[in-house]
């Protein structure tokens, strides 16, 4: 078999349980490198959309919260435009830079992301994609880096047309990636990283 | 290869990534992964905007000593084997990757973490936070000066430990190229022992981990330096990307 001459990938490793250390060192209080930690927050006053705030923990496969997770997430804005460069759709709204970088509370382990809802945002097949935010899990014991996406259980219309959903053959597993709605503007996502009820990974 | 002197395309799908090349979710060697591995198949499909799509940096949130690890926390020079880390980031096809934010971090020369969870015998470093970042330029090349970290104990096996090694966090221009690795020393007994290291299948792709000794970047009578390149996950060419070169 001719091998294709593409470099690849760097392999991945775990992040470790000293992650806080490179990514978020003033939470983890060793203040002094940097003014602050990247991904502090995804919006900026006067963002546009509602505001809500997501709460969660990562559990593991005995039942377990981590405390040592560290989750970044990845949104549009509310209209559905990515605020980035590469984009093809045009400029985002200003006040949403969409990239969030949360850590699982040293005590509970509990995180907590305040944004606002994204927008819908097309998909290749001409489709369009419900609500979502894209999260990215590592920690200890990982060594790959989880992806999952944080959808949402009031978007129902939009959830039941989402032609990532519907590649998803275990319905009753799509449960998992929708937030729980806990109040006004307040969700609640967990993410089992194994079991009865795993969370659905995805390789996109 | 592709022209060098092209870079990397920042939009387009994804290559799939070659999950026989990355560590298996469930490595039993490293036994914090026994529980903490999915279970079940992961959900494929193309990339979508959601991870074609990232968040940019520029260099102009650095701050002067970010990559400079030896001065970065205190200001005063921490302990240890002066080092140059440094490399080119790259796509698949060879072409540098310019605008990569980088951000790594290590133990001390005596292999302690700055974190309230290490609780290992050997002493702080006043001076050292362990902590650096930076972005690379417009050829994708990004430098550290750091010091040597320690090798350390850890819980796993009755006796395991660490190899020398410099914890790398990667961004592409898409969220879905985020990585995360270790970087190795060339000629350390520990690397073929390390249970971590090994959740790695292949060889070679340990090998791409592993930093050889570069006495060409080495800086006379005070510091050597180690070359790591990383190689990004890629992106399809698309018809419009091909024409102007291939047509
Ligand atoms: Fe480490």
């Amino acid at each position: 078999m001719t091998k294709l001459p593409y470099l690849p990938e760097t392999p991945s490793q775990t992040a470790g349980p000293y992650v806080h250390i490179g990514l978020t060192p003033n939470a983890l209080g060793n203040a002094g490198i940097y003014p602050q930690d990247l991904g502090a927050a995804p919006i900026r006053d006067g963002a546009k959309g509602e505001r809500i705030t997501i709460r969660g923990t990562v559990t593991d496969g005995a039942g377990m919260i981590l405390r040592d997770a560290l989750i970044e997430t990845w949104q549009a804005d509310a209209q559905g435009i990515y605020p980035a460069p590469n984009d093809p759709r045009g400029r985002a709204d200003p006040n949403v830079t969409g990239w969030a970088r949360i850590i699982a509370d040293f005590d509970s382990g509990v995180w907590t992301l305040e944004t606002i809802k994204p927008g819908t945002v097309p998909h290749p097949s001409g489709d369009t994609m419900a609500p979502h935010l894209s999260a990215w899990v590592v920690a200890r014991g990982i060594n790959i880096g989880l992806q999952t996406r944080i959808y949402f259980e009031d978007e129902v219309a939009a959830n039941e047309k989402c032609p990532i959903l519907a590649r998803i053959e275990h319905k009753d597993r799509v449960s998992t990636l929708l937030a729980k709605k806990t109040g006004k503007g307040e969700y609640w996502f967990e993410v089992k990283l194994q079991g009865e009820d795993e969370t659905i990974f995805f390789d996109l | 290869m592709a022209d060098a002197a092209a870079q990397a395309p920042t939009r387009g799908p994804l290559v799939a990534r070659d999950r026989l090349w990355h560590p298996p979710a469930y490595a039993p060697g490293y036994k914090t992964s026994v529980t903490r591995a999915p279970s079940r198949a992961l959900i494929a499909a193309p990339s979508t905007l959601s991870e074609e799509t990232g968040p940019v940096f520029g260099r102009d949130m650095l701050g002067e000593m970010d990559n400079n690890l030896i001065l970065n926390f205190t200001g005063q020079p921490a302990i240890g084997e002066r080092i140059i880390m440094h490399g080119r980031v790259q796509d698949d096809q060879g072409r540098p990757v310019p605008g990569v934010l980088l951000e790594i971090w290590q133990a001390n020369a005596g292999g302690r973490y700055r974190h309230k969870k290490d609780g290992y015998a050997a002493p702080l470093d006043p001076n050292f936070g362990g902590g650096g970042r930076t972005v690379t330029d417009d050829g994708g090349r990004y430098e550290f000066l750091t010091i040597r970290p320690g090798a350390y104990p850890w819980p796993n096996g009755p006796n395991d430990w660490r190899p020398m090694h410099i914890h790398v966090s990667v961004f592409g221009s898409g969220f879905g190229q985020r990585l995360i690795t270790q970087m190795y020393f060339e000629g350390d007994p520990l690397i073929a022992r390390c249970p971590i290291v090994n959740t790695i299948k292949d060889r070679s792709a340990i090998e791409q981990l592993v930093a050889p000794l570069d006495m060409a970047a080495a800086i006379p009578m005070d510091c050597l330096a180690y070359r790591f390149d990383i190689t990004l996950r890629g992106r399809r060419q698309t018809f419009f990307e091909n024409r102007p070169e291939g047509l």
